[in-house]
């Protein structure tokens, strides 16, 4: 493997391993700012015991995301370090603001949150958590408008003498339909991931210790958490068909790779699964619905939709010789894991909310299991939601503007690269045992039952290190 | 003053915000072993800065984040040249993030030990390795033509560059412990005030030695101001540690931290990283920058926000602003200091 193919391969398993944390953070903030609400509002002492148990595994969350974050700061000028000259005068200023706006107010208030429980009042106390979840999605505007901007370049220039995009409108790069659509998607994705998360953690107390005092609390947070994932899930299918849409006409190579098109049809068929080798040399079998494809990628159900070899012959007369096509089996099926995973959760949900209707209690150890998946499946579902977008992105790095193999360092030599990525992943493979066992230990944990003791000016007693 | 200028002075202020401020969490996690001695000591040191560690370490993601916007070049090769450096320093930031949040999260003894260790080395690691990348931008890479970084680790282990590691290692150090002299209360008080008594001399000396030598270098005449008032803030500070002021020494390392950070970018300008092959080849804010178009946006965020996130952050250790003591020892025991 050469230096090209090891950064590629670190940043795809850094940037997948930092988005393992981001989309929880985002959506927990709002979950532990609502039961925080709904105890500054109520004085439910239940409501405090949830924010509490929840917002400690939030906590850890939390910092793993922020931790695996600062890599990705760094590794554009590391790794990519004629990309970063190419785009930096776009793609800078995104990542700037977002650091100005939204990074210093995450983590300037979770260090509130965490270390102010006494003192800080109730009111000033929640509006921490607030801002902390504003932050995350300031946060996730910004990064995915610097993202879009590689999917869909708009707003600049290109300068021959400098040999490198310039910045021309900034409005249009913050308003790129690419990027509306792509938070839009994003951000339900993030609360479906977080709804799955309350829905499975709290299923699974009820599972252990169905029959503690907190059983009442967590089934109430359980169907919580089902409502969430149910809404985030129609959230993200609206999202997801006016993002095909855009990339169709944006990225039309990109829909064909999702789908393993080679032939341009009108109507097209969207094949669920396919056995076979997708080269387009031959198919032994596929089942196939007539038209969707058509109405995913064009909002009509006898739309045309280009094929492969139709494209790659349109670019190789716009861009020079060359191969334009994606790995197809990697986009054909990420995209339909990224749908799959999803709505089996989704799926999950709704049944739960069936089996727990007007009081009920699963008793069905079946169910429990189903309920401890869904938490990975949402996780699952966004990893292959981005690997598509970036895999089908490619050979482009910004699309059409610069290919991937010119955007490496030339001076960090492949062993360089090599000895990074297995630090990285060493690193990331143990925080991840850790964070997880942890995560499970929390997890288990009873429900705070008590108010806090009151402090006695040593030590902060809720939640100190 | 033209736009360039004044985005190189901004990214001169996000480094010296970084290091004011994350100078004293690296000096409170390396000081870590050597004041805590309980295990509940060490997790009242810790508490100093658990609720700001992360607000201080953004200021670090902010100036790269500038870097990169304002002047793409500078971004590019700074960080691919120093490789193995950010390599490490990412790693024990990691490291140290992490056991911030979970030594106090396991039952047992050695669980916490571990993590204490591993953010004792999260902590040392980047305090000295900053050193050792601001020295050796400072003295220059061999940069060809392109800004292509010609040579191998080898550039990195100059002397110069390694006094410059020890700097940041004292200064946190120094720093580190007259924070701790503010925020903590009786007996850690104590040991904290006396620790930095022994720092004090020794940081004077590689300060000194460090500043001579870069100015020797690269000086101009306000370097030597500049550099000089660094010292005599830190004989200051060193002065006031003696009699027990510790709180207005604390606000003389901050001027330390300023002023030999001022005096690295003074003595790089108009370079960002010189060229050691041949100074036509130097990057210099003119050649590394990006549109003016960029940077009026970047102004106009900045001027608008920094002022926003400097309010709450200063909000935020007003709100922490309470001494951590031992129970049973009185807090606030010891020489009163007007709270802040
Ligand atoms: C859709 C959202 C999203 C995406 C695509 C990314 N991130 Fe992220 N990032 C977040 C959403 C986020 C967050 C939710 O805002 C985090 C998680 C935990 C946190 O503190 O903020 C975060 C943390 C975080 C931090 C640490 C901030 C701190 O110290 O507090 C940095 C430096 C980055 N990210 C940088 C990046 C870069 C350079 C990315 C591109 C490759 C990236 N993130 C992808
Ligand atoms: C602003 C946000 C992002 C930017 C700027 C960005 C940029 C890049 C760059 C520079 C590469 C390397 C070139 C390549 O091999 O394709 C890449 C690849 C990749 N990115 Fe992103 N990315 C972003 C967000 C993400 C996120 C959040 C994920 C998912 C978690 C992700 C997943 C990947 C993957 C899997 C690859 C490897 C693709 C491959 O090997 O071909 N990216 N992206
Ligand atoms: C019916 C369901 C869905 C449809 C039609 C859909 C559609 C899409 C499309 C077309 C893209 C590529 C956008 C581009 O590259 O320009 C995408 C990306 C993505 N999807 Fe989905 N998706 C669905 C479900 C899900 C689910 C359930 C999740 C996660 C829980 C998810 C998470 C993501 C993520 C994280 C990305 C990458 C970020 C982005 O480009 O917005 N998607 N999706």
């Amino acid at each position: 493997m050469g230096q090209l193919d090891l950064a590629r391969w670190q940043f795809g398993i850094t940037t997948v391993y930092h988005f393992f944390f981001v989309p929880l953070t985002i959506g927990m903030a709002w979950v532990v700012a609502g039961f925080e609400t709904a105890w500054v509002r109520t004085g439910n002492p239940s409501y405090r015991g949830l924010t509490m148990f929840f917002g400690r595994l939030f906590v850890i969350i939390f910092v793993l995301g922020t931790v695996t974050g600062i890599v990705q700061e760094f590794q554009f000028g590391m790794n990519w370090s004629e990309y970063s000259r190419f785009v930096g005068d776009v793609f800078g200023a995104p990542l700037a603001f977002e650091g100005l706006l939204a990074f210093f107010l995450e983590s300037t208030f979770i260090g509130l949150w965490i270390f102010g429980w006494d003192r800080l009042g109730p009111r000033l106390h929640l509006a921490t958590i607030y801002l902390v979840a504003i932050g995350s999605l300031v946060s996730a505007f910004f990064i995915l408008t610097a993202n879009s901007w590689m999917q869909h370049p708009v707003g600049f220039v290109f300068d021959r003498a400098e040999r490198r995009a310039e910045l021309t409108d900034f409005g249009a790069v913050l308003t790129n339909s690419t990027t509306l659509v792509a938070v839009f998607h994003t951000v339900s994705a993030a609360f479906l991931t977080a709804g799955a998360f309350v829905l499975g953690i709290s299923a699974w107390q009820l599972w252990r210790r169905g029959h503690s005092q907190d059983a009442p609390v967590f089934r109430r947070a359980a169907r919580a958490g089902m409502w969430m994932t149910l809404v985030a899930g129609v959230a993200v299918l609206v999202s997801g068909h006016t993002q095909g849409m855009i990339m169709t006409q944006q990225q039309p190579m990109k829909m064909a790779a999702a789908e393993a098109l080679y032939h341009t049809e009108q109507p097209a068929a969207f094949s669920l699964i396919t056995i076979g080798n997708l080269d387009g040399s031959r198919e032994v079998w596929s089942l196939k619905v007539p038209g969707l494809l058509s109405f995913l990628a064009t909002g009509s159900f006898d739309g045309r939709v280009e094929g492969i070899y139709d494209l790659q012959d349109r670019y190789v007369q716009q861009f020079g010789p060359g191969d334009y096509r994606p790995v197809i089996p990697v986009t054909y099926w990420t995209y339909r894991l990224m749908i799959g995973c999803g709505a089996l959760a989704v799926a999950i949900a709704a049944i739960g909310l069936w089996l727990t209707r007007r009081g009920r209690q699963p008793s069905n150890p079946w169910f429990h299991r189903a309920a401890v998946a869904s938490i990975v499946l949402p996780l699952l579902a966004n990893s292959f939601g981005w690997i598509f977008t970036e895999m089908g992105r490619q050979p482009w790095i910004v699309w059409g503007q610069m290919r991937t193999a010119a955007g490496v360092s030339p001076t960090v030599g492949a062993g360089t690269v090599l000895t990074s990525m297995i630090v990285f992943t060493l690193l990331y493979g143990v925080l991840a045992a850790v964070g997880v066992l942890l995560l499970r230990r929390h997890a288990a944990a009873a429900l705070a039952s008590e108010e806090p003791e009151p402090e006695d000016g040593e030590r902060p007693a809720t939640f100190a290190y | 003053m033209n736009l360039a200028d004044l985005w190189f002075v901004a990214i001169a202020v996000l480094w010296t915000g970084y290091f004011f401020l994350e100078g004293f969490d690296f000096g409170v996690g390396m000081l870590l072993p050597v004041l805590g001695r309980t295990d509940a000591e060490r997790g009242a040191l810790i508490n100093t800065i658990g609720g700001v560690w992360d607000g201080n370490e953004v200021w670090l993601v902010v100036a790269a984040g500038a870097t990169f916007a304002a002047f793409p070049l500078w971004y590019a090769t700074m960080f691919s040249s120093l490789y193995v450096p950010f390599l490490v320093i990412l790693v024990a930031l990691i490291v140290r993030g992490v056991a911030f949040e979970f030594r106090g999260k396991g039952e047992t003894q050695r669980w916490r030990t571990t993590w204490e260790r591993l953010l004792v080395g999260g902590s040392l690691v980047p305090a000295v390795l900053w050193g050792v990348v601001f020295g050796t931008i400072v003295r220059g890479l061999p940069l060809d033509s392109e800004h292509h970084h010609r040579g191998g680790l080898g550039d990195l282990l100059t002397t110069h560059a390694l006094v410059g590691g020890l700097v940041t290692l004292t200064l946190f150090l120094l720093h580190g412990a007259l924070f701790l002299c503010l925020r903590t209360a009786g007996e850690l008080r104590v040991r904290a005030r006396r620790t930095a008594t022994w720092i004090a001399p020794l940081t004077l000396l590689v300060v000194t030695v460090f500043l001579a030598w870069t100015q020797a270098q690269r000086g101009t005449t306000a370097t030597a101001v500049i550099g000089a008032l660094a010292l005599l803030a830190l004989i200051g500070a060193w002065a006031l540690n003696r009699t027990r002021r510790a709180g207005a020494g604390f606000v003389f390392t901050g001027a330390v931290v300023v002023a030999v950070t001022a005096t690295l970018f003074l003595s790089l300008y108009p370079a960002v990283l010189p060229s050691t092959i041949d100074p036509a080849y130097d990057l210099t804010v003119h050649n590394a920058r990006s549109t003016d178009y960029t940077l009026v946006i970047m102004t106009w965020a900045a001027g608008i926000f920094l002022p926003i996130v400097l309010a709450y952050q200063a909000w935020t250790y007003w709100v922490f602003a309470r001494r951590i003591g031992m129970g049973g020892m009185p807090a606030g025991s010891g020489q009163a200091e007007a709270p802040r």
